[in-house]
């Protein structure tokens, strides 16, 4: 039949059990890149990330409040109102305060009174959160917006 | 085969105990080679093993056992597990409550909980302790080294097992180990922030971790994966892997064993088999074996008269293993119980927060960077065990315990390297600190880039390239780093289970613990 260097046509049987293998090979990929799409959800269950945490007026300036359910300290000076977010940067454990500054007990980083790090695994300072204000006056921190270090909100 | 004499009714119902017994027995009992042979061969449960085995396997030495115990292990883990699930709900209202109930009100729930977590640690104590076996007695070498990837997907899943029944009982330990597992696999947030990559890069940083969470935050959708993982996906996959892992030990060859004769009963270390009869004639018969074997004899076909049957020499040696597995377990969970501290609180982080106790070394690498000790070093790590037969190709005989006294040598210098680097890697940042500390402003690449973990790991590499040039053997040089791997790994262990304290902070004892 043919010589040896021409190319064998396929016949119509390697043909049609070439198309099934390919066909059945695209059906479970395909499926399974569907299937993998599944674990995330399109909606995240969490609650929103903007919370109210008061009036203005809770806030006298030169006090701190710690928010224990969102892990947040509200820190109220002559130059507004700041978020101080309590979750350390390095696994997510929640940083205690000591008089100094504050630090973590899981792996033991440190951090000054702004969230500074001056010690341990704590791969960046303490992040600052997004204040702002409702048109009731109350006051607004968004867990998911960062700001720069120690902005306080002008009420 | 028996059935009634004359086909009658009556005679067919008189016959019926022998006729059942038959149908799934099809053989004598098992009192001759043939019929010893046919009981393991015909045995579904059974056929996993050869029919006949080398009496050099059945010395403790050869194997220690370790495989047979860690199904054993797995077999305690599979029912006590099961019966578990009978009462525990994976709610973040009831999980905590449900093993308060397993422990204080259900009937035997204690003993039941506490054998499963024992069970547990002892899986993952074994499963090192096989590896070593393995490693140590050149068993990965060709043709088994897709075996010993196997062993290492079985390692993986082991680890993946026994953490995620971790979390399940939400309690403080497990909340808050899952809170910072979590965080390891968004740990390469570590390096986009330290590079300034914009905020697009921390949603890629993020997935791996909300995919684990199923949502930014710890919470039910994340309890409901873990117990899915733990009682369905992960069962099943190991399963699948234990059962190849077995069959390939068959078809790579059998159990492990040194060469040689066989020494007779008694003389030999832990010998469970009698002497055996020298061949009178050796087998004369060429074998085509369906094609399947290269040649013209089968593997086993080597030395088939030194084997010995493996009913009941085998079994027997398996079932004493079982035995002792369930006496050690047992008695673990009579005098111990499972830990179950407070219901997980999300905003009061234990101190210390733990994880379990196979992952204290890398937590102690964590304490320098997440993202290097949490992903980097135990990724090379992982990487260069499974790359261990591929990179050593020298041809030696599998069985013999360090490849001889050179071996020997080496590996015991390796581990008394290894154990100093290892405690120097802690001594060094808990007395005089490390980088943060010497340069408060320093950028956090350098941090990543050298710490005191990533340094450990490229010591150990850089001694064992050492010992391979200087013995110009790739095995030497695998010994030493599979040694200093191994006494890192447990230094690191003790250090983080016995010498931390709150805040991480390191004490010699639990007694100068501040009160808090």
């Amino acid at each position: 039949m043919a010589g040896r260097l021409e190319k064998e046509a396929v016949t119509r049987r390697d043909f049609l059990g070439l198309a099934g293998l390919w066909s059945a090979f695209l059906a479970i990929l395909i499926s399974t890149i569907g299937m993998l799409r599944l674990p995330r959800p399109r909606v995240s269950p969490e609650a929103s990330s903007i919370f109210r945490v008061g009036k203005p007026t809770d806030f006298p300036p030169g006090t701190t409040k710690d928010i224990p359910d969102r892990k947040v300290r509200i820190v109220a000076t002559n130059e507004g109102i700041g978020a101080l977010s309590l979750v350390c940067t390095h696994l997510g454990c929640i940083v205690r305060d000591t008089g100094e500054g504050f630090t973590c007990p899981c792996h033991g980083s440190k951090f000054d009174r702004i969230g500074n790090v001056i010690g341990g695994p704590a791969p960046r300072s303490l992040k600052w959160l997004a204040v702002s204000q409702a048109p009731d006056g109350t006051i607004l921190v968004d867990n998911a917006r960062e700001t720069k270090q120690a902005e306080f909100y002008r009420v | 085969m028996p059935s009634s004499e004359n086909n009658s009714f009556w005679g067919n119902i008189k016959a019926m105990p022998l006729n059942f017994y038959n149908s799934f027995i099809r053989h004598g009992a098992p009192t001759s080679d043939r019929t010893r042979s046919q009981a393991v061969f015909s045995n579904f449960f059974l056929h996993i093993h050869s029919t006949r085995v080398h009496p050099n396997s059945l010395r403790l030495t050869a194997t220690w056992g370790l495989g047979v115990s860690l199904i054993s292990q797995f077999i305690i883990l599979t029912i006590t597990g099961i019966l578990l699930m009978v009462y525990y709900v994976p709610s973040l209202d009831l999980a905590y409550d449900s093993i308060k109930d397993l422990h204080y009100v259900v009937p035997a729930g204690r003993l039941i909980r506490n054998a499963h977590r024992w069970a547990a640690h002892m899986m993952v104590l074994f499963v090192f302790l096989h590896m070593a076996r393995v490693f140590y007695t050149s068993s990965y070498k060709s043709p088994r080294e897709f075996n010993w990837l196997l062993g290492i997907v079985l390692f993986v899943l082991t680890l993946a097992l026994s953490l995620t029944g971790y979390f399940l009982p939400w309690d403080q330990l497990g909340y808050w180990a899952l809170l910072i597992v979590a965080n390891i696999l968004g740990s390469a947030n570590e390096l986009i922030h330290a590079l300034g990559l914009p905020q697009v890069f921390h949603k890629l940083g993020n997935f791996p971790k909300e995919l684990f969470l199923g949502s930014s935050e710890v919470g039910q959708d994340a309890l409901i994966r873990f117990y899915m993982l733990h009682v369905m996906l992960f069962p099943i996959l190991i399963s699948m892997a234990i059962g190849v892992h077995i069959w390939r030990i068959r078809k790579d060859g059998g159990l492990g064993r040194p060469e040689g004769t066989p020494v007779a009963a008694g003389k030999g270390v832990g010998t469970m088999s009698p002497e055996p009869v020298p061949p009178e004639k050796a087998p004369s018969k060429t074998y085509g074996l369906m094609a399947v074997i290269k040649g013209k004899t089968s593997h086993t076909g080597l030395n088939p008269d030194e084997t010995v049957s493996s009913w009941p020499y085998l079994l027997r040696a398996e079932l004493l293993i079982f035995m002792i597995n369930m006496l050690i377990c047992l008695a673990l969970a009579m005098i111990s119980d499972a830990p179950l501290k407070g219901p997980a609180n999300p905003l009061l982080p234990e101190n210390p927060a733990k994880a379990p106790w196979y992952f204290l070394g890398v937590q102690e690498l964590l304490s320098y960077s997440a993202f290097v000790g949490g992903t980097v070093v135990p990724g090379i790590a992982l990487i260069g065990l499974a790359l261990v037969p591929f990179l050593d190709r020298e041809n030696e005989p599998a069985g013999v315990w360090f490849s001889g006294s050179e071996g020997k040598r080496i590996t015991l210098w390796s581990m008394a390297f290894a154990a100093v680097a290892a405690v120097l890697t802690v001594a060094i940042p808990v007395n005089f600190g490390w980088l943060r500390e010497w340069f408060p402003h320093i950028n956090q690449l350098f941090i990543i880039a050298f710490n005191p973990g990533s340094i450990l790991a490229a010591i150990y590499a850089a001694w064992s390239i050492i010992v391979m040039r200087k013995t110009g053997s790739s095995r030497m040089g695998a010994l030493a780093l599979f040694s200093c791997f191994l006494i890192g790994f447990t230094i690191l262990t003790y250090v983080g289970t016995f010498l931390r304290g709150p805040n991480w902070g390191f004490y010699w004892s639990t007694h100068d613990w501040p009160a808090h």
